[in-house]
């Protein structure tokens, strides 16, 4: 009796499957989800938060109202999305770490503690986006956030500043942003644009772009207005910036107006545009390409967002910025090609739906050329002086990763073997541009021609102990 | 470590304390703020330090809040390098700031980099 079998027990498992894997639970994943329910497909979603919305509409599920007030209209769009999603029939796995994703599309995941892995017909990867990095001295001490940091503690846990705030840099987000604390009623210390005159003559090329596209300019420039008529100090063309402070911060540092100021403040909160989150396209090695516009890396993909890898797709933020309503559009279409390749859809059925989606994506990306314009980061913003930290993780400056490069280092790969750059649990997601973007300036080559660094799985940080407790 | 926060929650009307739990820090019981993350409800207790560099010993703390900057790893539950800023806050949590992150990332991270190379070479990658 004692030795007979008890298979509940064993530890082998039958792998767990679903005809679509989806990654990340944003405006793409989301959309992605309920039209690949709605022909047919399992859909299995995988996303790190505890409730779906992604980073654009954190919390929405949950949000009570005097929050959905302060955050605004568009925010609030995100629960019809969520309900929606909530109602289709995915199964949604919060709380999940994808760690890798094969190129034979297995998708390995870490909840809890425990391993697991699904295989999946297809896979779509809507990981959305990460904030550019904004290099300056003292961007490491405690005390300096993001915006977009900021934001999400705003949308998550209702939490704002204790005490006057400094906003600096550029792009809708950051606007957006000082308009939401001035709602909830938190005082903002100042405002530092670094948004100078000439990028408004930049940008007035593309003025046909942002007419068409007049429902985002209209509310971008109500958001400016309000902020301007606030009496919150606003600094124009800023320059020069850095964060004060020894331990901590204690304020920002900047030139604006052709003066020297100093505006203190114990949070600094940074922000200069959102870039794509390419982690798991690199692991894959799909092809990428530099995209000067936007300056930063994108995944190369077919019209329905699939990569050179067969069956797995980006939508979304994941593979250009186009911002929410667009990750959403995209998403429909890379779950129309999802479970048109897995013989539930017919494809001129597929290229029937497809087509008024595209026809929004293009209207909704006619203000994109003009805001890439405006909001181009500064140069010495994106590629700082040689004491700045650019590796976060390993603390190497960018003066180091110029003497890599002068001992004869022609991309990230290399200058990560010289001097760890890119090496720390980050895994190069706070560097990696910068360091492109210095290689390519101190070689005097295009961004394009430096290759970016060679990411491995696993993508999320993972314990021994935790591989080996694979279920 | 504890000093005036930088974050506190927004004032909700009609609300006469704000709701918190019972976690530990280095030992010391704390009541935090309800918050949806371990890093969030630190922040808005006046924790500014989270980690020191490996490299330098500087103080770090919370930079971009959704997992990407890796500065808030904290040891939660008697696990090392969670990510607090995607870690859901509990009560009864038992949490630790690290200090010796090199060793254990040594310890942590890289034999499993190793075994996920060789998981990488069977799936034929």
């Amino acid at each position: 009796m004692a030795f007979e079998a008890s298979p509940s027990r064993t530890r082998i498992r039958m792998a767990d499957t679903a005809d679509i894997v989806i990654i990340g639970a944003g405006p793409a994943g989301m959309a992605a989800a309920i039209v690949a329910r709605r022909h047919g497909a399992t859909v299995v979603l995988l996303d790190e938060q505890p409730a779906a919305g992604g980073q654009i509409y954190r919390g929405i599920m949950s949000a009570p109202l005097q929050r959905l007030n302060v955050l605004g209209p568009d925010y609030e769009a995100g629960a019809e999305l969520a309900r929606e999603f909530a109602l289709s029939g995915a199964r949604h796995i919060t709380g999940a770490a994808v760690w890798q994703v094969t190129g034979d599309r297995h998708v390995h995941y870490l909840r809890n503690g425990c391993v697991r892995s699904i295989r999946a017909g297809r896979v779509l990867l809507c990981t959305g986006a990460m904030e550019r990095p904004f290099p300056m001295p003292g961007w490491t001490l405690p005390g300096v956030m993001t915006g977009g940091a900021a934001q999400i503690l705003l949308k998550g846990s209702g939490m704002a500043p204790s005490q006057p705030v400094v906003l600096a840099g550029c792009g809708p987000l950051l606007y957006l942003l000082g308009w939401q604390y001035l709602r909830a009623g938190v005082p903002i210390a100042a405002i530092v644009d670094t948004t100078g005159r000439s990028d408004y003559r930049h940008a007035l090329r593309h003025a046909r772009g942002a007419l068409a596209g007049w429902r985002y300019l209209k509310k971008g420039l109500g958001l400016m207005a309000a902020l301007k008529s606030s009496g919150v100090p606003f600094y124009k063309g800023a320059t020069d910036l850095h964060v004060l402070g020894d331990k901590r911060a204690r304020g920002l540092g900047f030139v604006s107006g052709g003066r020297t100021r100093k505006v203190e403040s114990p949070l600094i909160l940074l922000h200069q545009g959102v870039v794509p989150n390419t982690q798991f396209s690199w692991s894959l090695r799909a092809r990428h390409r530099w995209d000067e516009s936007q300056l930063c890396w994108a995944p190369v993909t077919n019209e329905w967002g699939e990569l050179d890898v067969a069956g797995i797709f980006v939508a979304g933020d994941s593979g250009g910025i186009g911002g929410a309503r667009v990750a959403a559009l995209q998403g429909e279409l890379a779950g129309l090609a999802a479970v048109t390749q897995l013989g539930k859809l017919a494809a001129h059925t597929r290229d029937a739906l497809a087509a008024p989606l595209r026809a929004e994506v293009r209207k909704n990306l006619f203000i994109r050329p003009f805001l890439d314009a405006l909001y181009r980061p500064k140069r010495a913003n994106r590629i700082p002086a040689d004491r700045t930290v650019v590796c976060r993780c390993e603390e190497v400056t960018a003066g180091d990763i110029r003497g890599y490069v002068s001992l004869g280092c022609i991309g990230p790969n290399q200058v990560k073997s010289f001097g760890r750059c890119g090496m720390g649990p980050c895994q190069g997601r706070q560097c990696g541009l910068t360091v492109t973007e210095i290689i390519a300036d101190a070689r005097g080559v295009a961004p394009g021609e430096t290759g970016y660094f060679r990411i491995r799985p696993p993508i999320k940080p993972i314990t021994l102990g935790e591989l080996a407790n694979e279920a | 470590m504890s000093t005036d926060p930088l974050f506190v929650p927004l004032a909700r009307a009609g609300a006469s304390a704000m709701p918190t739990v019972a976690i530990t820090l280095n030992g010391e019981a704390l009541q935090v703020p309800v918050a949806s993350s371990v890093a969030a409800a630190l922040l808005a207790t006046g924790v500014r330090r989270f980690r020191n560099s490996p490299v330098s010993g500087e103080a770090r703390a919370p930079y971009c809040m959704m997992g990407v900057c890796f500065e808030c790893l904290l040891e939660i539950d008697g696990t090392p390098n969670r990510q607090s800023c995607l870690v859901s806050l509990e009560a009864g949590m038992c949490i630790r700031t690290q200090d010796g992150l090199r060793d254990l990332l040594a310890e942590a991270c890289d034999p499993a980099l190793a075994l996920a190379r060789a998981l990488e070479a069977s799936h034929g990658l």
